[in-house]
């Protein structure tokens, strides 16, 4: 009997090894998919029921994890979480997480990997383990000065530290509050998120660095003017044609100025009060002098068509290929198919302001262990010299006319040089245009390079430009950066 | 080769003690790390449970030393290791319900029935002397058997509980009567077979290479299948049905050396499947939640759901390579997480490394049994180990393959491990009969022996088909007189 006997106990090895496998095969090989399983409950139940790091912005947190009675022992708490929430995020037992909630999940939760040893100590020891926190570069004065000086007009503005990059503020209105989203309670979940769906004012887009991109309009025009000196024909003082209207080849329309005027005498301009005063027609021959070949290639060096991350995902502004000569001429002023994201305009504006090198924009300082272990750190990151220190000399010059003598006085501050540049960009029939304003300052010595857009002309309606609906605004947020 | 071993065989008790303090350790360890893991603190009674465990081992293990010095040493330390990780289990599965409305501790019972398990192991030992005297006893465990198996379709004490009715309920305690006839219909199996393995494996026709049996030899098969789908029709116990007929086709074979007996087998199982499949709604529904889990129409309607399924997989995937940690998963979203997917909560919180050293002991044990049976000179032993062993080995796959869908789940538990006194109690005595019989198949022979055999051939010859019980001359039990130790091992 024993050779059957040996072959019974091969065939129980037979029925364990198919165990083996069949078990490998659902906790590794296809494990990534059984957790990615919207029924699994598991991922985000494990999450909320350890607890999560907090964001601090400042010295103070505004999203922590408060200890609860419940099933899930920590509740996400959002403090003025309407003003953060374009960075924030929200965390949602239903919905998952967004902003910073989501981009840095895993830190937060204690997950991971650079926490590995941590959990490992945390296991061993018995200790309930920890989320990390994370330290924004959001200043919350400006944040603040941002939020209020934005009032309950619809649009977003971003405020960048030129030398570094780091971002001070970053607001989007109409705004929600994340708190709304955290709760535990499904169906209040559910119904707050159909709420929020449902609402015109579209609150969940971060107007800021997504949603439905805008048309920048003449802060555009620091593009142009960097095309511009950068391809040598052209200095500050280079004398362009500025009539009141500019012909258009291949059509009958015509580029206007706005004023409906001529932008100097004789129909002539030179580059700066071009600039200054916001000359279509000068712009709109600028764009077929220099061709959307050299425009799009000076645009996608300021960031343009580039995915990017900080570590928020931030929607590519675009600009489009192949034009005909209209349609240069309507790049060359940002109008025809250019679309932007503020934060896009904002880095413009720092380039410029930090001697033409481009900082990588970024939230997120640091990310601190619960044991004070510094996890990352973050370092000023280069993405290029888009324009050479010459030209933005030229450009810093030429956008401190802007304020002191052009579209943008409403943006002078007493004893501080302003460099700025307004758009009021055209984008339906028969709305208002989208203000518009960046700047940065001092000019000298720059601490901050602000972008502000307000939809649709905001409480100003038609009678809206970027110099007197968006500027006051980038006023307020400087105003509020040089107080520190 | 040739000389027969002089020096003392060895009984090995003493590595069985140290296996044993390890396997106490891995307990107690176990149980302390639920305690550190769901509550942050080393559990209060840490030292009165590891001591209560030591107890119980050491109840068996001096048992062994008086009554079965012989016995395998590797045995005893793998069942109490079993047991403590699902005590363990159990007891973190406790923690994570307390507080609920109808709350009540798993793990205190669960001791309470391995006691009475040990106990019963323990007794096995003191008083089955030897093996063979339960052959006396096969048409007894015959009738004893199918009486168990019949229990729960009595009206008044049988209970049908989740849509299976193989439960009797003797005042406050349920109990499976399944579990038990599975060990005495294995003795009458072996006892049965190794009188009749003669008719069963000689007569017959040649057909294409393959022993075909006599149309009246396929009696017994015939009963053996049709009580396993009574099994299945009357108690809707899928598990315990593939369970009795997979290890009666096993014996039949290990028996007849017949491989047209696992061909009969395995075609009336597939034709009897077949047929449940098509006719009843439950085996349809488990099919179909076996076949496609995910599905939303599969998942989400109300009868024969693949939640639970689907469920255990996403604790598992959750526990990942090596696990949450005891206290960190969250077996109990997974229904019936301590009874029939105990090995899915083991999963998610020792992951595939834990799993994997679970599934080794079981395979250890199992091949134990095997060694057992090879090694065991009658042939009556040699059946009931093997049966006894392919037991274990059937019901992991069973309840492990339907819960990671290898097959359709069905109602059985995880032997030694899962919550249920009728199983832990019956598993306990099955590691008693095994310990029985491993010490007669390795204890020296008796000290009359025929002449030393004469050529090395023979020693060889022995461990193979050859030589083996009964198709020379000597009866079954005659064997038992040879001097030659098979299956002597280290």
């Amino acid at each position: 009997m024993n050779t059957p006997l040996r072959r019974l106990s091969v065939v129980a090895f037979v029925l364990f090894a198919t165990l083996l496998a069949s078990t490998t095969w659902i906790q590794f090989a296809s494990a990534g998919d059984l957790r990615a399983d919207s029924r699994n409950a598991r991922t985000i139940l494990a999450d909320l029921s350890r607890e999560r790091g907090p964001i601090v912005v400042g010295d103070d947190p505004v999203v922590t994890s408060v200890p609860v009675e419940d099933r899930f022992k920590f509740q996400r708490t959002y403090t003025d979480g309407e003003v953060y929430a374009p960075v924030t995020g929200f965390y949602s037992l239903v919905y998952g997480a967004t902003g910073i909630e989501g981009a840095e999940s895993r830190l937060l939760a204690g997950t991971d990997d650079d926490q590995f040893f941590t959990r490992f100590a945390d296991t061993v020891s018995g200790r309930e383990p920890r989320g990390a926190t994370v330290e924004l570069t959001i200043d919350p004065a400006v944040q603040q000065a941002a939020w209020d000086a934005l009032g309950d007009q619809r649009g977003a503005v971003v405020a960048l530290d030129p030398a570094t990059g780091d971002v001070l503020a970053m607001v989007s209105k109409p705004s929600y509050d994340p708190q709304s989203l955290a709760g535990h309670e499904r169906s209040a979940v559910v119904a707050q998120w159909q709420a929020l769906l449902a609402d015109e004012g579209d609150p969940l887009t971060n107007r800021a660095i997504g949603g439905n991109l805008y048309p920048p309009g003449s802060v555009f025009k620091i593009v142009t003017a960097a095309a511009a000196l950068e391809s040598g024909r052209y200095q500050e003082s280079s004398v362009l044609p500025g009539p009141a209207v500019l012909d258009l080849p291949q059509t009958s329309a015509g580029l206007p100025n706005s004023s409906g005027t001529a932008c100097g005498p004789n129909e002539e301009t030179t580059l700066t009060d071009a600039l200054r005063i916001s000359c279509n027609t000068a712009f709109g021959f600028l764009g077929m002098e220099l061709g959307g070949e050299a425009i799009k290639e000076q645009a996608d060096r300021f960031g343009f068509d580039t995915d990017l991350r900080i570590p928020l995902r931030v929607s590519q502004s675009t600009i489009p290929d192949d034009l005909n000569e209209p349609q240069e001429a309507q790049t060359g002023i940002g109008q025809y198919e250019t679309r932007v994201t503020p934060l896009q305009v904002a880095m413009v504006s720092a380039a410029v302001a930090n001697g033409g090198e481009l900082m990588q924009p970024n939230l997120v300082r640091r990310v601190v262990a619960p044991d004070l272990d510094v996890l990352r750190s973050s370092s000023p990151t280069s993405m290029g010299e888009p324009i050479s220190p010459e030209t933005a000399a030229a450009l810093n010059r030429m956008m401190q006319t802007v304020v002191s003598d052009g579209t943008g006085r409403s943006a002078q501050i007493d004893g501080v040089a302003v460099a700025g540049k307004t758009g009021t960009a055209q984008h339906a029939e028969g709305q208002s245009p989208h203000a518009w304003f960046t700047a940065f300052a001092p000019a000298d010595d720059p601490q901050v390079a602000v972008a502000v857009v307000v939809e649709s002309g905001g409480t100003a309606g038609d009678e809206a430009s970027g110099g007197r609906t968006a500027a006051p605004i980038a006023k307020a947020v400087i105003e509020a950066v040089l107080a520190r | 080769m040739v000389t027969v071993s002089e020096h003392a065989p060895r009984t090995r008790r003493n590595v069985e003690l140290v296996l044993l303090v390890l396997a106490v350790a891995i307990s107690a360890g176990a149980y302390g790390l639920v305690g550190a893991g769901v509550n942050g603190e080393w559990p209060a009674q840490l030292y009165l449970y590891g001591a209560g465990f030591a107890v119980l081992s050491l109840v068996v293990h001096v048992t062994l030393r008086l009554r079965a010095p012989y016995a395998d040493p590797v045995l005893l330390p793998i069942a109490v290791a079993i047991n403590g990780i699902g005590l363990a289990m159990l007891h973190r599965i406790d923690l994570a319900r307390v507080g609920n409305d109808d709350f009540s501790p798993l793990a205190p019972r669960q001791l309470m029935w391995a006691a009475i398990g040990v106990g019963l192991c323990t007794a096995v030992l003191w008083l089955l002397r030897d093996h063979r005297v339960l052959r006396r006893y096969t048409f007894t465990a015959m009738v004893a058997g199918l009486a168990l198996l019949a229990l729960p379709m009595l009206p008044l004490i049988g209970t049908e509980i989740n849509g299976a009715r193989i439960w009797i309920s003797l005042g406050p305690f349920g109990f499976q009567p399944g579990e038990l006839a599975k060990i005495v219909l294995t003795v009458f199996f072996a006892g049965y077979l190794v009188t009749q393995r003669d008719n069963l494996s000689l007569a017959g026709r040649k057909v294409l290479g393959l022993h075909l049996p006599r149309g009246r030899d396929l009696g017994p098969i015939l009963i053996a299948w049709m009580a396993s789908v009574g099994v299945l029709v009357v108690e809707r116990d899928l598990g315990t049905s593939l369970l009795f007929f997979g290890v009666f086709v096993a014996m039949l074979y290990v028996a007849t050396e017949r491989v047209s007996w696992i061909l009969i087998g395995m075609g009336l199982f597939v034709g009897g499947a077949v047929i449940a499949w098509r006719i009843f709604d439950h085996v349809n529904a488990r099919v179909a939640a076996w076949l496609d889990p995910f599905d939303p129409a599969v998942y989400d309607r109300e009868l024969g759901s693949s939640y639970q399924l689907v469920q255990g997989m996403f604790g598992m995937s959750n526990g990942g390579l090596v696990g949450t940690g005891f206290g960190r998963g969250m077996p109990t979203l997974v229904p019936y997480s301590e009874s029939d997917f105990i090995f899915a909560a083991l999963g998610e919180e020792l992951g595939l490394a834990g799993l994997f050293a679970l599934l080794c002991l079981y395979m250890v044990l199992v091949q134990r049994g095997f060694r057992t049976a090879i090694g065991v000179r009658d042939g009556f032993g040699k059946l009931l180990a093997a049966g006894l062993a392919f037991t274990i080995a059937l019901q992991c796959f069973v309840v492990a393959g339907g819960v990671t869908r290898v097959i359709p789940l069905t109602g059985l538990t995880m032997p030694l491990l899962a919550y249920g006194g009728s199983s832990l109690v019956s598993n306990w005595i099955i590691v008693g009969l095994l310990l029985r019989i491993s010490d007669s198949a390795r204890r020296p022979a008796p000290a009359v022996q025929q002449q030393p055999p004469d050529a090395g051939a023979t020693q060889v010859v022995s461990l193979g088909p050859g030589a083996s019980a009964g198709t020379g001359s000597a009866g079954p039990d005659d064997d038992a007189t040879t001097n030659l130790r098979k299956g002597g091992s280290p």
